[in-house]
C-alpha cells in the first residue's frame, strides 16, 4: 500500500533568517505498518549559477553551467531502522540555520541567474519628478510624426523597500492622440561576470496596467505596484554577479505609438 | 538544466502554491450556516432604511436590454505577452514554453460570438456555476481565472446599451467569489475549540489564515490589466479584516484613486458604483471614500462629452439621449450611498458642485433619484429652475420632471410654492410630443396634484391626459400608466360624490377600451368604494356612475369567465347594492332593486343579494308600520313578495332556491300575505323532487341528503305556524310534503327517510298541542283556527299512525344481518322520540315503546352506556308529578347483561 511522506514547516510564510531555528514535523501516513531502514533529514542550501541561453549558445548553456555552490548542509538522523505503525506518524525536527564556513546566507529568489543577498540594507527615500513630451524622448526616428503630448508625474522614491509598493502619480496634462493604455513594467537586470567577460540579461518580471483607455486630462492617476515576492530580491552587487531592477512607464497612444520612460530602482529590505 | 522561469510555470507559482496548501472546502461548508448568520449581522450595520442593491438588480436587468448580438471572449490561459510590449525582454524559449502551456486544460481561448442576450445571460450563469464548481473541487487557480476573465468583460463597451445589465450579471459572480474567499479564510481561523467572534480583530486570525489572505492579495496585485485587478481586489475587500484593523480604510481610498485610470467614463462610473456597493457592505462608516468617489466622478464628468466617447457612439450608432440614460443606475447608487444619513450641509454642497458643471441634467436626475425626498421637495422651485436651464439635446427633460414628481409624491414642498410648482411642471409636461414620454411623466405628477389640490386641478390634469392620449389611440399603449392614474385619484378622493363630480373622470374611464383593462379599473373603483364609503347613499351622481361601473363588470361575464372571477365581481356588486339606501322612500328603493335585477341577471350571487334586500325591505316596512299594514303598505309589501317570487325561479342552485322560497315564505307570512306564503311553500314542495342525489359543492360532488334533511327540518318548524287554507283540507301542506317525501327516490341503504319521518312525528305532536310553542304576530295558526277541534285531532292522529306504520315497516326491513346495527340505533331513536313527544299513558304506545326497547337490544348491538343513561333518565322523569306512569314503564324495560 502507498505510504505518503510530507514535511511540514511550522512557520506559515516559510521565511527564515540566518541564526534562527527551522522547525517542523515529518508526517508519515500509511494504511499498513511500514518497515524502514531509518529516516534522516538533510537540509541543503545552494547557489546555482547558470549561463543564460541568450548570452551563450544553447549547447554551451548545458555544458558550461557553473557548479552549484553549497552554502548550507546539515543532516540529522530522525528515526533508527524499525517499523512505523499504520496510520499517521508525526516526527518533529529542528535545524539551526548556520552558514557553512565563512559563507553568507543569501535570500532566496528565482531568477534567470539564481541570486541571493545580504540581510540588511539602508533606506533613504529618493523622489523623482518627470515630464514626458515628444522632445524628451530618445530613439525617435521622426519626431515630427509624433502627436503632441505632455505627461507629468513623480515617483515617491526610486529607493524602495521590497515589502512596500512602488508609488507615485502620473498626470496626462494634454495629449493630441487618445491614450490606449499606461503600464508599469518591472524589469530585472542580471549581470554575471567571469574571467571571459560578463553576461547581462534583462527580464520583464511584472507588467501592471495603471490606466486603461483615454483617461481624463489633468487628473492624476496613481502609480502603484506591489513587488512580486518570488521574482524580486533586494538589489545586489557582488564581485561575481549583479541583480538590479528598473521600472518602465509605458504609454500607448492611438493609433500605435509606444512611449517608454525608464527608471532604475534600488530595492532593499529593512 | 533547470530553467527558473519554467519551474515557476510548472506549478510552483504563488497561486498554485497556496492552492496546494489550501485545506479542503469541507471545513468551510461545516461552518457555513453560522457564517451566513454572521454576515447578516454585519449587514445590519446599514439600517433597513437603506434600499439594498438587490432591489435595483431586477430593475436594471429589465430596463437595459438589447437585440444586438453579443460576444464573450474568455482567455483562460496564462497572460501571454499582449501586443508585443510584454515580450520586450522575454527570451524566445520562454515564450514558446508559454505558448505550449496555453493549451493546458482550462487554458484554451474561447471566443463566443453572435450570442443573443439570453444566450449571454445563460453563459454568465454557467460561468458562475463553474466558479462554484471549481472552488468546491479545490481548483482555486481556475476559480481565480474565471473571475479575472469575467471582470475583463466589463472593460468591453461594445453593445453599450447592454452594459448596465452586464455589470449586474458579472458583479454577481464577483460577489460569489468574494464570499467564497472570505468564508474560506474565515474557516481557517476556526480551530477545534472556538469559532471567531462576529467582530473579530486581526489578532484573532491565525498565521495560516493571514498567509493565505496575503497570497490572494499578492496574486491579485500582479493581475496585468487594470479593470480586472480593480474588480477582483474590490470583491475581496472584506478579507482585509484578517490582516489589519486599518486595512479596509487604507484600501478603499487607494481603490478609489485606481479608478481614475479607467478612461471610459461609463466603465469608470460603474466601477465606482461597485466600490461603493462593496464599501457600504463592508464598512458603511467610511463615508470619506464615498464622497471621494463622487467628487472624482464630477472631475471626470466632462469626459462624457469628450471626443473619445462621441467617436465611440458614432461607431455604435447610438444617440446621446439614449447613451446618457445608461448612467443613472450607477450614479443613483453612488448618490444614494452618499446621501444615506448624510448631513444637510453635505447634500447642499454636492448640489452646488453639480450646479457648477455644464449640462448637468444627468447629475440633477441622480440627485433627485437618490437624495431624501424631503430635501428635494423643499427646493422644488430651485430644481425646476435648473431643469429649465438644461440643454435639451442631452438627457431627456421629461425624465427629470418624472424624477422630481416622484420626490413630490413622497414629500411635501413648502405650502406657498405648491401651485407654482404644478404650473411650472405641467407647462413642460403638456408640451411633450411623444405620448409615452408624456404619460410616464404625467402619471407621476397626478399623485402630487391629487395630494395638494382640489377637484378642479385634478379635472384639468385629467382633461390634459385625455387630450394627449386620445389622438391615434395612444392610450392603447399606456394602459398600465392610465390605470395607475386612476388608482392614485381614487386613493386621494374617498368621497365618491366629489370624485364623480370631477367632470373628466368618466370620460377618462372611457379611454380603457380593452375590456380586460376596463374591468380591472372598475374593480379598483368598486373596491375603493366598498372600503371607503361609510354611509349608505342615494346620491344620483354616485348611483348613476357606479351602476355604469358595475354594469361594465357584469357585462364582462361570459361562458369562459372563471368561477373565482364571478365570485369577485359579485362580491363587489353586492357591496355596492348594500350601500344604496333611499331612506324612507321604499318604493324608489324597490324600483332600484328592479333595475339592478335587470342589469345583473347573469350573476347569481347578486340576484340572491337582491332577494335578501327586497325581503329586508318588506320587513323594514312592517317594522315601520309596527305590524299594522295600511292598504298602501300592504300593496307595497305584496309587490316585494311578488318580486321575490318571480326572481327565485331564475336561479340555478337548487338549495339556494329552496332556502329562498322558505325564507321569502316566512317574510310573506310575517307580513300577513297568507296566500303568497302558501304559494312559496307549495313552490318549495314541488321543487323537492328535483333535488339531485349528488350536488356540486366547491368543485366536489357530495351527496345531497344531509342538506335536504336540514332544509326539511327547517321547513317543518315553519309549517307548524302556517294556518290551513280554508279551501284545502286539514294539514294540506303537510300531506303534500309527506307525499313528496314518500315518492322521492332515496338512497338505498339510507335511513334519511325514516329520520325525516321521525321529525314529521315531532311536528304532528307539536300540532296537536292546545297552544303552539310560537306564533307570528297577527297570524292565526291552526291552534286558534281549530281550537283543539276533535276532527282536527283525529286527522292528526291518522297521519301519525300512517307515518309510524312507515317507520315500523322500515325497521322490520332492517332485520338482516348487515343492517342490525342500524336497526338497533333507529329503534332507539324512535323510542326516544316517543318518550319525548308521545303520551305514554296510551297503552298501545306504551307497548310499542317497550317493544322498541327490546328491539334495540335484541342483537346485542346497542351501546350499553346509552341504554343505562336512557333508563336513568326515565326513572328521574318518573319522579316528577304527572309522570308517575313512567315508573311502571321503567320496570318493563330490562337492561341486557353482557354475556
Amino acid at each position: 500500500m502507498g505510504t505518503a511522506l510530507d514535511i511540514k514547516i511550522k512557520r506559515a510564510n516559510k521565511v527564515y533568517h540566518a541564526g534562527e531555528v527551522l522547525s517542523g514535523v515529518v508526517v508519515i501516513s500509511s494504511k499498513d505498518s511500514v518497515q524502514h531502514q531509518g529516516v534522516s533529514l538533510t537540509m541543503e542550501g545552494t547557489v546555482n549559477l547558470q549561463l543564460s541561453a541568450k548570452s551563450v549558445g544553447v549547447f554551451e548553456a548545458f555544458y558550461n553551467s557553473v557548479k552549484p555552490i553549497q552554502i548550507i548542509n546539515s543532516t540529522i538522523e530522525m528515526v533508527k531502522p524499525g517499523k512505523f505503525p499504520s496510520g499517521k506518524t508525526e516526527i518533529p525536527f529542528e535545524f539551526p540555520l548556520h552558514a557553512k564556513g565563512n559563507k553568507v546566507l543569501y535570500e532566496t529568489y528565482h531568477g534567470v541567474f539564481v541570486n541571493i543577498q545580504p540581510q540588511k540594507g539602508k533606506f533613504t527615500p529618493s523622489p523623482v519628478d518627470f515630464t514626458i513630451t515628444p522632445e524628451t524622448l530618445q530613439n525617435v526616428k521622426e519626431r515630427a510624426l509624433l502627436p503632441k503630448f505632455l505627461l507629468r508625474g513623480h515617483l515617491n522614491s526610486t529607493n524602495c523597500v521590497i515589502t512596500q509598493p512602488l508609488t507615485g502619480e502620473l498626470v496626462v496634462e494634454s495629449s493630441e492622440a487618445a491614450i490606449r493604455s499606461v503600464e508599469l513594467q518591472l524589469v530585472r537586470v542580471e549581470t554575471c561576470g567571469c574571467a571571459e567577460g560578463y553576461a547581462r540579461d534583462a527580464t520583464e518580471i511584472q507588467n501592471i496596467q495603471i490606466a486603461d483607455g483615454d483617461v481624463c486630462r489633468g487628473l492624476s492617476v496613481p502609480i502603484y505596484m506591489v513587488f512580486p515576492r518570488l521574482f524580486t530580491c533586494p538589489t545586489l552587487e557582488t564581485t561575481n554577479f549583479k541583480v538590479e531592477f528598473e521600472v518602465n512607464i509605458v504609454v500607448l497612444l492611438h493609433p500605435d505609438h509606444l512611449i517608454t520612460e525608464n527608471f532604475p530602482l534600488k530595492l532593499c529590505r529593512i | 538544466m533547470v530553467d527558473p522561469l519554467s519551474s515557476v510555470l510548472d506549478g510552483t507559482d504563488p497561486l498554485s502554491m497556496f492552492a496546494a496548501t489550501a485545506d479542503p472546502v469541507a471545513l468551510a461548508a461545516a461552518t457555513d450556516s453560522s457564517r451566513r448568520k454572521r454576515d447578516r449581522d454585519d449587514n445590519s450595520v446599514v439600517g433597513s432604511d437603506f434600499e439594498p442593491w438587490a432591489n435595483k438588480r431586477g430593475e436594471i436587468l429589465a430596463r437595459y436590454t438589447t437585440t444586438e448580438k453579443l460576444s464573450i471572449n474568455l482567455f483562460m490561459g496564462s497572460e501571454k505577452g499582449k501586443a508585443g510590449t510584454a515580450t520586450l525582454a522575454m527570451s524566445e524559449k520562454v515564450r514558446t514554453r508559454l505558448e505550449e502551456l496555453d493549451d493546458f486544460e482550462e487554458g484554451s481561448q474561447k471566443e463566443l460570438l453572435n450570442l443573443t442576450q439570453q444566450d449571454y445571460v445563460n453563459r454568465i450563469e454557467e460561468l458562475n456555476q463553474s466558479l462554484k464548481d471549481a472552488w468546491a473541487s479545490d481548483q482555486k487557480v481556475k476559480a481565480l481565472k474565471i473571475v479575472i476573465q469575467c471582470s475583463k468583460l466589463l472593460s468591453d463597451t461594445s453593445v453599450i446599451q447592454f452594459y448596465p445589465s452586464k455589470f449586474v450579471l458579472i458583479t454577481d459572480i464577483l460577489d460569489t467569489f468574494g464570499k467564497l474567499v472570505y468564508e474560506r479564510i474565515f474557516s481557517m481561523c476556526v480551530d477545534n475549540r472556538s469559532v471567531l467572534p462576529d467582530h473579530f480583530s486581526p489578532e484573532n486570525a491565525n498565521d495560516t489564515a493571514k498567509e493565505t489572505c496575503l497570497n490572494w492579495f499578492f496574486k491579485i496585485a500582479s493581475i496585468r490589466e487594470l479593470i480586472p485587478r480593480f474588480y477582483v481586489e474590490a470583491s475581496i475587500l472584506k478579507c482585509n479584516k484578517f490582516l489589519s484593523k486599518t486595512g479596509i480604510s487604507e484600501c478603499l481610498p487607494r481603490l478609489t484613486c485606481m479608478i481614475r485610470g479607467i478612461g471610459d467614463p461609463l466603465v469608470s462610473v460603474y466601477a465606482r458604483a461597485y466600490l461603493c456597493r462593496v464599501g457600504m457592505e463592508v464598512a458603511p462608516h467610511l463615508k470619506e471614500t464615498l464622497n471621494k468617489n463622487f467628487f472624482d466622478f464630477l472631475l471626470t464628468f466632462k469626459q462624457i462629452h469628450g471626443d473619445t466617447v462621441q467617436n465611440q457612439l458614432v461607431v455604435q450608432g447610438v444617440e446621446l439621449p439614449s447613451y446618457l440614460p445608461l448612467y443613472p443606475p450607477a450614479m443613483d447608487w453612488i448618490f444614494q450611498c452618499i446621501s444615506y444619513h448624510a448631513p444637510e450641509a453635505l447634500l447642499t454642497e454636492m448640489m452646488e458642485r453639480c450646479k457648477k458643471l455644464g449640462n448637468n441634467a444627468l447629475l440633477l436626475n441622480s440627485v433627485m433619484s437618490a437624495f431624501r425626498a424631503e430635501f428635494i421637495a423643499t427646493r422644488s422651485m430651485d430644481f425646476i429652475g435648473m431643469i429649465k436651464e438644461c440643454d435639451e439635446s442631452g438627457f431627456p427633460k421629461h425624465l427629470l420632471f418624472r424624477s422630481l414628481g416622484l420626490n413630490l409624491a413622497l414629500a411635501d414642498p413648502p405650502e406657498s410654492d405648491r401651485l407654482q410648482i404644478l404650473n411650472e411642471a405641467w407647462k413642460v409636461i403638456t408640451k411633450l410630443k411623444n405620448s409615452q414620454d408624456y404619460i410616464n411623466c404625467a402619471e407621476v405628477w397626478v399623485e402630487y396634484t391629487c395630494k395638494h389640490f382640489t377637484k378642479r386641478e385634478v379635472n384639468t390634469v385629467l382633461a390634459d391626459v385625455i387630450k394627449h392620449m386620445t389622438p391615434d389611440r395612444a392610450f392603447e399603449d399606456s394602459y398600465p400608466q392610465l390605470q395607475l392614474i386612476i388608482k392614485k385619484v381614487i386613493a386621494y378622493f374617498h368621497d365618491f360624490s366629489v370624485l364623480f363630480s370631477v367632470e373628466k373622470f368618466l370620460p377618462f374611464l372611457d379611454m380603457f377600451q380593452k375590456e380586460s383593462v376596463r374591468v380591472e379599473v372598475c374593480k379598483c373603483i368598486m373596491d375603493a368604494f366598498i372600503k371607503h364609503q361609510q354611509e349608505p347613499t342615494k346620491d344620483p351622481v354616485i348611483l348613476n356612475a357606479l351602476l355604469h361601473v358595475c354594469k361594465t363588470m357584469h357585462d364582462s361575464v361570459n361562458a369562459l369567465t372563471l368561477e373565482d372571477e364571478k365570485r369577485m365581481l359579485s362580491y363587489l356588486i353586492n357591496g355596492f347594492i348594500k350601500m344604496v339606501s333611499f331612506g324612507r322612500d321604499f318604493e324608489q328603493q324597490l324600483s332600484f332593486y328592479v333595475e339592478s335585477r335587470s342589469m345583473f341577471c347573469n350573476l347569481e350571487p347578486v340576484l340572491v343579494q337582491l332577494i335578501h334586500s327586497v325581503n329586508r325591505l318588506a320587513m323594514e316596512t312592517r317594522k315601520l308600520m309596527k305590524g299594522n299594514h295600511s292598504r298602501k303598505t300592504a300593496a307595497f309589501v305584496r309587490a316585494c313578495v311578488a318580486y321575490c317570487f318571480i326572481t327565485i325561479p331564475s336561479l340555478a342552485g337548487i338549495f339556494t332556491r329552496l332556502n329562498l322560497y322558505l325564507h321569502s315564505g316566512q317574510v310573506a307570512l310575517a307580513n300577513q300575505c297568507l296566500s303568497q306564503a302558501d304559494a312559496f311553500f307549495k313552490a318549495a314542495i314541488s321543487l323537492i323532487p328535483e333535488v339531485p342525489k349528488m350536488i356540486n359543492i366547491d368543485g366536489k360532488m357530495r351527496p345531497s341528503e344531509s342538506f335536504l334533511l336540514e332544509f326539511l327540518c327547517n321547513f317543518f318548524s315553519t309549517l307548524l305556524i302556517v294556518p290551513d287554507h280554508p279551501e284545502h283540507g286539514v294539514l294540506f301542506l303537510v300531506r303534500e310534503l309527506l307525499n313528496v317525501i314518500q315518492d322521492y327516490t332515496w338512497e338505498d341503504n339510507s335511513d334519511e327517510k325514516i329520520r325525516i319521518y321521525t321529525c314529521v312525528l315531532h311536528l304532528l305532536s307539536a300540532m296537536s298541542q292546545e297552544t303552539y310553542l310560537y306564533h307570528i304576530d297577527k297570524v292565526d295558526s291552526n291552534d286558534s283556527l281549530y281550537g283543539g277541534d276533535s276532527k282536527f285531532l283525529a286527522e292528526n292522529n291518522k297521519l301519525c299512525e300512517t307515518v309510524m306504520a312507515q317507520i315500523l315497516e322500515h325497521l322490520k326491513a332492517l332485520a338482516k344481518d348487515e343492517a342490525l346495527k342500524r336497526q338497533s340505533s333507529l329503534g332507539l331513536s324512535f323510542f326516544n322520540s316517543i318518550l319525548a313527544h308521545g303520551d305514554l299513558r296510551n297503552n298501545k304506545l306504551n307497548q310499542l315503546s317497550v317493544n322498541l326497547w327490546h328491539l334495540a337490544q335484541r342483537h346485542g348491538c346497542a351501546d350499553t352506556r346509552t341504554m343505562v343513561k336512557t333508563l336513568e333518565y326515565i326513572k328521574k322523569q318518573s319522579k316528577q308529578p304527572d309522570m308517575t306512569h313512567l315508573t311502571e314503564l321503567a320496570l318493563r324495560l330490562p337492561l341486557q347483561t353482557r354475556t
